[in-house]
């Protein structure tokens, strides 16, 4: 299986219709902030160069604005190429970004917990993965006094069927020996 | 007697049929950093004569972090929602712009055979015991405020116009992806622009309508969605703005407490403004709450301090 066929398999995109116009790239909010823009990643790609395409800061700095999908004549969804590319930069143990991949897990395990997010607990387990202890501190207390962050958690009603929601609805693959998903 | 606005569906169930009362999901911003949306979604609804039945038992939608997890769970959290929202009525009004995103496109995945979502349906049914049957429309504040019927009723019901003169910033996730949101207008949308002028705001051109404000990066990455809230501002300021309007409890987060240039920009919710507009007294609560001090903008023009 080539590169791009993985990533069709797994993000439903077929980016070898792509021809480089660059209006993802142009619209794209963190373009200015990344090492290889969008229209270049999907370029590294195309030529399966994988270590490329993981080693891109854009992989987990998407912001899942959709200004590339919605701009691409080809209908290529940019958001959910780097999604495939974040499961598979997990599953090679290659995060580039702890940081983001922390707020996220922080971010769903309280969901998980408790059925709704719960950002002061959120924001606890995100400080100790990344030990970003001091970061934020005056803006938290701000927004404390201003009852825009709860001390407590408030619990969804009858939330039980999303353990198994979290539980079926997350799938990864595991990489065969020889380094190529069957 | 009915003396409620009408609120005449789209496409499907209630097209043409006036409601007075909609399911209303929150969301999970609306409880905490937005609460003020919240406040003054149900605030304008009452005083508009509509009812909002909270959906029982909701739960988060996953916002943006549920999609970087492989396999169905992002459409599984938002059709969980949606067989709540069905029990409730036919059409569910969600403020939150990243919540009103994972329900209507999760609907509009099921109804387009998406083998994700119809994965996902599956699952949620097994959990919940019933089906998804596809019957309720996920409605937007903007969508509803901004219908011809209910833009009538805001204008006559004005206690005061609220001239003051703002941009509209819509932010990502109400446009985009116009297929999935039946959005015509993903460049320029002008819903938020017609609301405003309702009640009597000045409405400015500009840009930056639909430019990302950074998102969930304010947490992981701030000094990025620094660069980009302060671009916003200064864009504003540039059109003639005094203060910009949002309809998007992310947007609003980042843009009321990331901004650096001097001096602050206020930011409202659209609730809030209409809120004004109404003479609703408990604006100035709502608006007190911000980081950046609103209050400014609930007196009369000439009090105003740009």
């Amino acid at each position: 299986m080539t590169l791009a066929e993985e990533i069709r398999e797994r993000s439903g995109q077929d980016i070898n219709s792509c021809y480089q116009c660059h209006k993802c790239s142009g619209g794209c909010p963190v373009t200015f902030v990344c090492d290889l823009p969008l229209s270049g990643l999907v370029r590294a790609l195309q030529l399966g160069l994988r270590d490329v395409a993981l080693a891109s800061r854009l992989v987990w700095l998407c912001s899942g604005c959709r200004a590339c999908f919605e701009r691409c004549p080809n209908g290529i969804d940019g958001a959910r190429v780097l999604d495939a590319l974040k499961a598979m930069a997990k599953e090679a143990d290659r995060v580039e970004d702890p940081q983001v991949a922390a707020f996220h897990d922080a971010f769903l395990r309280m969901v998980r917990r408790f059925g709704r997010a719960y950002e002061l607990g959120m924001m606890a387990e995100y400080k100790l993965r990344t030990g970003t202890f001091t970061q934020d501190v005056p803006l938290g207390m701000k927004m404390m006094a201003r009852r825009k962050l709860r001390l407590l958690p408030s619990p969804a009603p009858r939330r039980g069927d999303l353990g198994r929601l979290f539980r079926e609805g997350v799938r990864y693959r595991k990489r065969q020996a020889g380094g190529d998903l069957a | 007697m009915n003396t409620g606005v009408p609120v005449a569906g789209t496409a499907g169930v209630a097209g043409g049929t006036v409601v007075t009362h909609l399911a209303y999901y929150p969301g999970c911003s609306l409880h905490s950093t937005g609460w003020e949306f919240d406040a003054s979604t149900r605030a304008v609804c009452a005083a508009l004569g509509i009812e909002l039945r909270e959906v029982p038992g909701w739960t988060c939608c996953g916002s943006s972090s549920a999609h970087t997890r492989a396999g169905p769970l992002a459409r599984a959290l938002g059709l969980r929602n949606l067989v709540l929202a069905e029990g409730t009525g036919q059409e569910v009004l969600v403020p939150c712009a990243a919540c009103y995103n994972v329900l209507k496109g999760a609907d509009a995945a099921w109804r387009a055979g998406e083998g994700e979502a119809r994965e996902a349906a599956r699952l949620v049914e097994e959990g919940l015991g019933r089906p998804y049957r596809g019957e309720v429309a996920v409605r937007h504040v903007l969508g509803v405020l901004g219908q011809p019927g209910v833009l009538e009723a805001l204008r006559a019901r004005l206690k005061s116009p609220w001239r003051v003169p703002v941009v509209p910033y819509y932010g990502c996730l109400l446009s985009r992806p116009s297929s999935q949101l039946g959005c015509d207008r993903p460049e320029q949308p002008v819903l938020m622009d017609r609301v405003l002028e309702a009640i009597g705001a000045e409405v400015r051109p500009w840009s930056y309508k639909t430019d990302c404000c950074g998102a969930s990066l304010t947490i992981s990455h701030a000094p990025v969605v620094e660069v980009l809230v302060n671009e916003l501002i200064k864009q504003a300021r540039r059109a003639g703005a005094v203060a910009l309007v949002t309809a998007c409890p992310m947007c609003h987060a980042n843009l009321d407490s990331r901004q650096s240039v001097t001096p602050p920009m206020p930011v409202l919710y659209v609730t809030e403004a209409v809120g004004i507009a109404l003479g609703l007294p408990e604006a100035r609560r709502w608006l007190g709450a911000h980081l950046v001090d609103a209050r400014g903008l609930l007196g009369p023009p000439g009090e105003m301090v740009p």
